[in-house]
């Protein structure tokens, strides 16, 4: 079992590169980085068994797409930078750069966008990076949005690393191509390079008093060699013009004047529109169905059953009859005209919450899998002066993206060319090539922006079925998933119980506490009926609590999936940082002390922490320790600074008035949140105030990662406060936003306070690490105005007054 | 046969009168910045203004359109200069931005009607419009910023 989450590795700082010319593209091109998205290369795995075992591939020749034709007019000078050829991705394909700067000759400067912008910035703030280094003026630049090819190294927007995977790589796309073209106008002017610099755009020869445009040197930079990465020169931080500084995000302009073009405005010529009805068990398909009254109507040109997925399930459809029309509203009115027979797994037709739930009670209160063991918990708790027990319950989550599934195919002689939200352009490229028995190459994926993604478009099982329908209708084919569509064939967040044992001294300080977790896998996704979580999963919080307990054990317990699992933001920190920080709230309670106090108390002393000494497998997000350390001093710090910010020690709980804090590492971030809330006599709930402090290492723009944590707020306050999916029968009973409700502006919290600590550690991640620390703060803020201690999500099941 | 205004420019629409404005707008005349968000009313993602007020296109039929004025985004200014579009640049609201044409259209309706709203009537106003990546408190900042209000 391969780690199936969006992970890098290794940490690419010191990687030598290896550089070469090609003097047929005129283009000095160094290799991506060695980042390779292990969910990319375990999709590509999947699907190229998926290929062997059940799809007779044709064989065709693999017209590589160059870009040069595409995106940059034919005389471009290209630019890629990255630092090493030697990526287990690039068999074949030496050259697969992450980032890439083009020059046209008359100067135009073109950077690629290679990650999928879903709101984080991404698209803006990695662009920008390069043309920093580069040194020309960020106005004149024009951002290309990549389609998905592998030479671009991983472009799978999740996990909270495109920053921190690709921020190196822009400045060496942007330092090679500014000492290039500082080398093109020394030639020019015979004078020695050293004594020619590149400035906001404009090349200059001091001495002299010459000035060149890059138009003007573009032709002669192309015959140039590109130099080795000891050769560039990086600006020094005090001579940044864009870093840590905002910009407006390239495409708010077009947000607001409603001409940014999402998926669910992508369209083509003779296009026809299509609404699929799906089995409503996972796992199951068409019996019969009868499609006479929708075909009668208007507008209804034809239907196409779609066949199941074959196990795992991997990103491929779902399965169902799909109805096709010249409009959206056609298509939709047909499919309810639909009768459709459903031969119903039995397996999964009988998966109803409330008797899972208990399942995964009994899963958590026997021992299972370990996962981190130190010292002797059953011997130390056995003797523990004081003991604490606590169970605490997550349920299943979906991410109602504000933009539902969509995805535009068209099929045409073998090859498929498709326009989509997704986050991972690559896995829509494999996807839907094994769907139709194609080559990966054959696949054309157009990226769109995504109205939000949270992890839901990682999973392109929506491009697979617009790709089917257009070859089997011979026309461009536009997928519509309806919001009941997204709620009930979700990834769902996984359910989550958790089971918690602290034994305490005479001090009252923890000497042994265990933490047991039970939640259908992710794992379930790539391997079928896996029980227990990836590494990637129990790497998560589970296995790497960074207290100072002497004695301490985390297992994962077996669990059964009945829908398909995936990750959403922030992924399983969402229920473990719940299950820890609570019961560490109500260890402090017990001690009569604040969780700030007693956090402090039990974290030890400022320390990189070895989970290896614990035997456990320090999943770290994919990166090394050494580069990215478990570091407690940082995470006592944060939540020092929270505390402080907050007024956390001099606030006064009172009825009605609460204040709530957690501290939490993740995605290589340290985060603490505080929330205060109101509970008025009704048990209304209100939350004026939030106060998070994070250190994410280095930032590139500081609006934007203030504006991922004002946001990760609401998002942990939805799914703490309503956040719900339940299944009856095999059936998800959730379907739009009045059963499954996230925040709205009076539920949301008032006033988001964001600190960004100052930081010179490497970038870490920014969209995920704001989201756990929400559910224990608010819980522990409810405890402290109500006296009720809530222990399983939402808050809505219980009543606060 | 319906007649309607879109954006100042008369139309015509020869089609199952129950279709939703949403998808004529969509579909038909290609203005693709009001959004199919929930399709129940439940999001505001595809607010628009029927004769200057707020209405959700997605449970609107063409039918209840008819010889009456709809503005869309893409009518509400020429080029994005309405007070409260340069607001949400100002203030750069949008995270993946869905969600914003709808939010704006539903603040213009609240400002044509109450030019300095309080927080509360901001509240009462914007709290059928879901934004999913949590924008709230940089709308509520544009709003008072456009309306000039503290």
């Amino acid at each position: 079992m391969k780690i199936p989450y969006g992970i890098s590795f290794p940490a690419p700082e010191n990687e030598t590169p290896d550089v070469t010319s090609t003097a047929v593209a005129a283009a000095a091109m160094l290799a991506a980085p060695k980042t390779v998205s292990e969910i990319g290369r375990l999709t590509r795995e999947a699907y190229d068994k998926l290929r062997q075992d059940n799809v007779s591939v044709e064989v065709l020749s693999v017209d590589r797409r160059g870009f040069l034709g595409t995106m940059f007019s034919a005389g471009a000078l290209v630019f890629a930078a990255g630092l090493s050829a030697d990526n287990a991705e690039a068999a074949g394909a030496a050259w697969q750069p992450s980032v890439y700067l083009g020059l046209e000759p008359n100067g135009q400067i073109v950077i690629t966008a290679h990650r999928s912008e879903m709101g984080t910035g991404s698209r803006t703030s990695l662009p920008m990076v390069l043309a920093d280094e580069l040194d020309v003026d960020w106005k004149t630049v024009r951002v290309e949005q990549a389609i998905g090819d592998k030479k671009y190294g991983s472009q799978n927007t999740d996990g909270s690393c495109s920053v921190r995977d690709f921020v190196q790589a822009m400045h060496q796309a942007g330092a090679t191509g500014r000492l290039m073209l500082e080398r093109a106008a020394a030639k020019n002017w015979s004078v020695p390079a050293e004594e020619v610099t590149l400035r906001m755009g404009k090349v200059t020869h001091a001495k002299s008093g010459r000035t060149a445009n890059i138009g003007d040197l573009v032709a002669i930079a192309a015959t140039l060699p590109a130099p080795a990465v000891s050769e560039l020169r990086f600006k020094k931080p005090e001579e940044y013009r864009y870093i840590g500084k905002n910009v407006a995000t390239l495409d708010q302009h077009d947000i607001v004047s409603g001409k940014a073009v999402f998926g669910m405005d992508a369209t083509r010529p003779g296009m026809l529109y299509a609404s699929i009805e799906r089995p409503p068990v996972y796992d199951s398909k068409v019996k019969t169905f009868d499609d006479a009254e929708a075909l009668k109507v208007k507008g209804v040109e034809k239907t196409i059953a779609l066949p199941p997925f074959k196990q795992p399930h991997l990103f491929q459809q779902v399965g169902g009859v799909a109805v096709v029309a010249n409009s959206t509203w056609a298509a939709m009115q047909g499919r309810k005209k639909l009768k459709v027979e459903w031969d119903v797994n039995p397996n999964h037709a009988s998966f109803s919450s409330d008797p899972y739930k208990k399942e995964l009670f009994a899963s958590v209160h026997q021992a299972g899998k370990v996962v981190r063991n130190r010292g002797d918990f059953d011997k130390a708790f056995a003797t523990a002066a004081k003991k604490h027990e606590a169970d605490y319950y997550v349920p299943m989550l979906a991410h109602a993206a504000m933009e539902p599934p969509v995805a535009v195919a068209e099929w045409q002689n073998g090859k498929v060319e498709t326009w989509c939200p997704t986050q991972n352009p690559q896995a829509v490229q494999d996807a839907v090539s094994a769907a139709l028995g194609i080559q990966p190459a054959d696949v054309t994926c157009h990226v769109t922006l995504l109205g939000g993604g949270f992890g839901r478009k990682s999973k392109p099982d929506y491009v697979v079925e617009a790709a089917l329908l257009s070859k089997a209708a011979g026309k461009p084919v536009k997928v519509v998933w309806s919001r009941e569509d997204d709620i009930h064939f979700d990834y769902f967040h996984s359910v989550a119980a958790m089971h918690m044992k602290g034994g305490l001294d005479e001090s009252g300080k923890i000497q042994s506490w265990l933490f047991r977790s039970a939640f259908p896998p992710i794992a379930s996704t790539f391997a079928a009926g896996a029980e227990h979580g990836a590494d990637f999963e129990t790497g998560m919080a589970l296995n790497e609590l960074l207290f100072d307990v002497p004695n301490l054990r985390s297992e994962n317990c077996p669990a059964k999936n009945h829908v398909r699992q995936g990750w959403l933001r922030a992924v399983c920190h969402l229920f473990h940082a719940f299950g820890a920080h609570s019961f560490m709230d109500e260890l402090a309670h017990l001690n009569n002390t604040s969780y700030v106090d007693y956090f402090l108390k039990t974290i030890g002393p400022d320390r990189h922490v070895d989970l290896t000494k614990d035997g456990a497998k320090a999943w770290n997000n994919g990166q090394s320790t050494e580069t990215f350390p478990l570091d407690t001093g940082r995470l006592r710090r944060v939540l020092e600074q929270c505390a402080e910010k907050s007024g956390y020690a001099k606030f006064r709980n009172s009825k009605g008035h609460g204040i709530g804090i957690a501290a939490h590492r993740s995605f290589l971030s340290y985060v603490a949140t505080a929330v205060e809330v109101v509970v008025d006599t009704q048990g209304n709930l209100t939350i004026p105030n939030v106060w998070t402090v994070a250190d994410v290492g280095q930032i590139v723009m500081p609006d934007r990662v203030r504006s991922q944590f004002e946001g990760a707020a609401v998002f942990g306050v939805s799914l703490a406060m309503s956040g719900e999916i339940t299944a009856e029968n095999g059936r998800i009973v959730q379907s739009n936003f009045h059963n499954y409700p996230i925040a709205r502006m009076k539920q949301a919290p008032r006033k988001i306070d964001v600190t960004i600590v100052d930081s010179n550690a490497p970038h870490a991640g920014v969209g995920e690490p704001g989201a756990p620390v929400i559910a224990p703060a608010l819980t522990a803020a409810i405890f402290n105005a109500t006296g009720k201690r809530i222990r399983e999500l939402p808050v809505k099941r219980t009543k606060l007054v | 046969m319906i007649e309607v205004m879109v954006n100042g420019k008369a139309r015509q629409f020869d089609g199952d009168d129950a279709t939703p404005l949403l998808w004529y707008l969509r579909d038909e005349l290609q203005l693709t910045g009001t959004k199919f968000g929930c399709g129940m009313g439940q999001c505001g993602a595809c607010t628009v203004h029927l004769n200057g007020d707020a209405i959700r296109s997605c449970v609107t039929p063409v039918s209840a359109a008819a010889g009456k004025k709809i503005t869309t985004i893409e009518g509400l200014s020429p080029n994005a200069t309405h007070p409260l579009q340069v607001a949400w640049e100002q203030h750069n609201v949008a995270q993946c931005g869905y969600c914003q044409p709808g939010q704006i259209m539903q603040a213009a309706a609240l400002l044509q009607k109450t030019a300095k709203p309080t927080d509360a009537q901001i509240d009462n106003a914007m709290d059928g419009n879901l934004c999913r990546c949590g924008t709230y408190t940089r709308i509520r900042a544009a709003i008072k910023s456009a309306a000039g209000v503290k």
